[in-house]
């Protein structure tokens, strides 16, 4: 190989890996989002939460206040038709769960028209868990990320009014029938008395895939054998701060709850991309067992603060639907799952209320 | 077959341009799941961990194929300091290639994931779960990414001046044909 010549000037050739060097870099960067601040990541839809109800550092960006429970699931394999994951093997399996309420304050009052709702994490053979977080509702206020973030912003509580300035609201329900249409559903819907009493829905859609490959579209509900009354919409401001999660403690050490898990299958056409449209009712519906929870503990030591209830942690035999909003919460639980980590957790409003009890 | 000494020989080369292809892919991956919430996100880290772990799989063989095999000399006339720069930023690719997925492993541990590489294998977890050991692998796991791209991109910098502007044949070592 010769030497280059002493007459040779090296800059072009430093240019060039300059160019070369640069260009690498960028496209890193135009890859990472840096250059595209208009990017909706994890990281955006948690800033969005703590936008809308401010920031509660170490806390869960939403459905803040909870109440870890744990039992079993007992299979009766009737789900073997539809899924081959082996949580639906006739058999039992442990499960941890945490009852929620919505919002992001995490010593607000359980006494709001707000959603509860029930997470779920089963532990399976070999390593596999299904984790899944449902609401009260079969429906969702938005189809989206950028559509969730729009409602953040829009719905942001005023500091004295605590109301959303009407105007936003106003601007984005325009937009957004689905929201209005959420929030209608809301108004008139009953509110279970207590979480015993209520069915808690999947919220999306998914796949279930049989033992020949084949896919069917699904949701789920989890429906209580605890039958029971609706909360009073008009007196809900004058409850004790924590009934919901004192109501569940209570029961529990009276006996199991149950629910039982119903799979919806989804006929041809029916929307498996939007979580804000609701199947008709008359949908093929399939009992597969039945949850037992036996055990309530506040989260400071039950178990079910430090993970997520990411909805695509998800087994064998089931996978997601081409609802746009599964991939968005998992983003999001992602991204409030590291700032809550670097921050440190706090005791939860049950741990402190039942220390305070003991003294 | 013989090697020529100033050449690394075909297994070196072939590792290091595979894993250098699985590793660029790796840190693109990475930092472009993280940056969206779209469907895309969840099929990127669906690849993420696999990758990863077929990444420590490679650079484990690789260090131990370098142990037995050192890397041709450099250039009698290459200064001192670039020569202690070009050692230590090796070591430094080595340590980083080999503890980024034991950090992506360990974190997903602390955090309470499961591992899942396929539809039939979920790695067993290597820490305990601790979400304050989490947060800091997590973060951790972010930083190293781009100090390891940084680095790679000095890799690239100064292997094109090997290449270009002092035409030694350290560039040719690894990249030069028969």
């Amino acid at each position: 190989m010769p030497p280059s010549s002493p007459s040779r000037s090296p800059w072009p050739a430093f240019a060039l890996i300059g160019v070369a060097v640069g260009l690498l870099a960028l496209a890193f960067l135009w890859v990472a989002g840096w250059l595209q601040p208009s990017r909706i990541g994890g990281g955006k839809l948690a800033d969005s939460l703590e936008y809308n109800a401010g920031k509660h550092p170490g806390w869960r960006r939403a459905h803040t206040k909870g109440l870890c429970v744990t039992g079993h699931f007992d299979s009766n394999g009737a789900g073997v038709a539809l899924s081959r994951a082996s949580v639906f093997r006739a058999g039992s399996v442990p499960v941890l769960g945490r009852f929620s309420t919505g919002g992001s304050d995490p010593f607000g009052p359980d006494g709001r028209p707000t959603f509860h709702s029930l997470a779920l994490a089963f532990h399976l053979p070999r390593g596999e868990e299904w984790r899944t977080a449902m609401d009260h509702t079969p429906i969702f206020p938005v189809a989206n990320a950028a559509d969730f973030v729009a409602l953040q912003i829009a719905s942001k509580p005023d500091p004295v009014t605590h109301k959303p300035d009407p105007a936003k609201m106003k601007a984005y329900l325009a937009q957004h029938p689905e929201t209005q249409a959420f929030l209608d559903y809301m108004a008139t819907a009953p509110l279970p008395a207590s979480f015993a009493t209520g069915t808690y829905y999947s919220i999306n859609a998914f796949r279930f895939i049989d033992g020949n490959g084949q896919s069917r579209a699904v949701r789920w509900q989890f429906e209580p054998e605890t039958k029971g009354g609706d909360l009073d919409k008009k007196t809900l401001d004058q409850q004790p701060v924590d009934f919901l999660f004192d109501d569940l403690i209570a029961r529990v050490k009276q006996g199991p709850l149950r629910w039982h898990l119903v799979i919806v299958l989804a006929d041809a056409g029916d929307r498996t991309d939007n979580a804000t449209v609701a199947w008709p009712a008359n949908r093929r519906h399939v009992d597969v067992g039945t949850l037992v929870l036996d055990r309530a503990t506040p989260e400071e030591t039950g178990g079910c603060r430090d993970i997520t209830y990411d909805p695509l942690v998800l087994p064998n035999g089931i996978a997601p639907s081409d609802d746009p909003l599964l991939a968005a919460r998992s983003a999001t639980y992602a991204a409030s799952f590291h700032r809550r980590a670097v921050e440190g957790p706090h005791p939860d409003a049950i741990s402190l209320a039942a220390k305070g009890g003991q003294k | 077959m013989s090697t020529r000494p100033d050449r690394f020989s075909p297994v070196a080369r072939t590792l290091h341009w595979t894993m250098a292809a699985l590793i660029l892919a790796m840190l693109f991956i990475g930092v472009g799941m993280v940056s969206t919430a779209e469907p895309l996100y969840p099929t990127l880290l669906a690849w993420h961990r696999p990758i990863g772990a077929l990444i420590l799989v490679l650079a484990l063989i690789r260090l131990g194929y370098r142990l037995r095999h050192p890397a041709p000399p450099l250039p009698a006339d290459l200064p001192a300091v670039q020569k202690l720069a070009a050692h230590g930023s090796h070591w430094l690719l080595y340590a980083t290639m080999i503890a980024m997925p034991l950090i992506g492993w360990s974190m997903q541990s602390a955090g309470g994931y499961p591992v899942r590489l396929t539809t039939w294998l979920v790695l067993p977890p290597i820490v305990p779960r601790d979400i304050l050991l989490y947060g800091f692998l997590r973060t951790a796991h972010t930083v190293v990414a781009y100090c390891f791209f940084a680095l790679i991109l000095g890799h690239l910098a100064a292997a094109l001046v090997h290449a270009l502007i002092r035409r030694d044949g350290v560039f040719e070592s690894m990249a030069g044909g028969r």
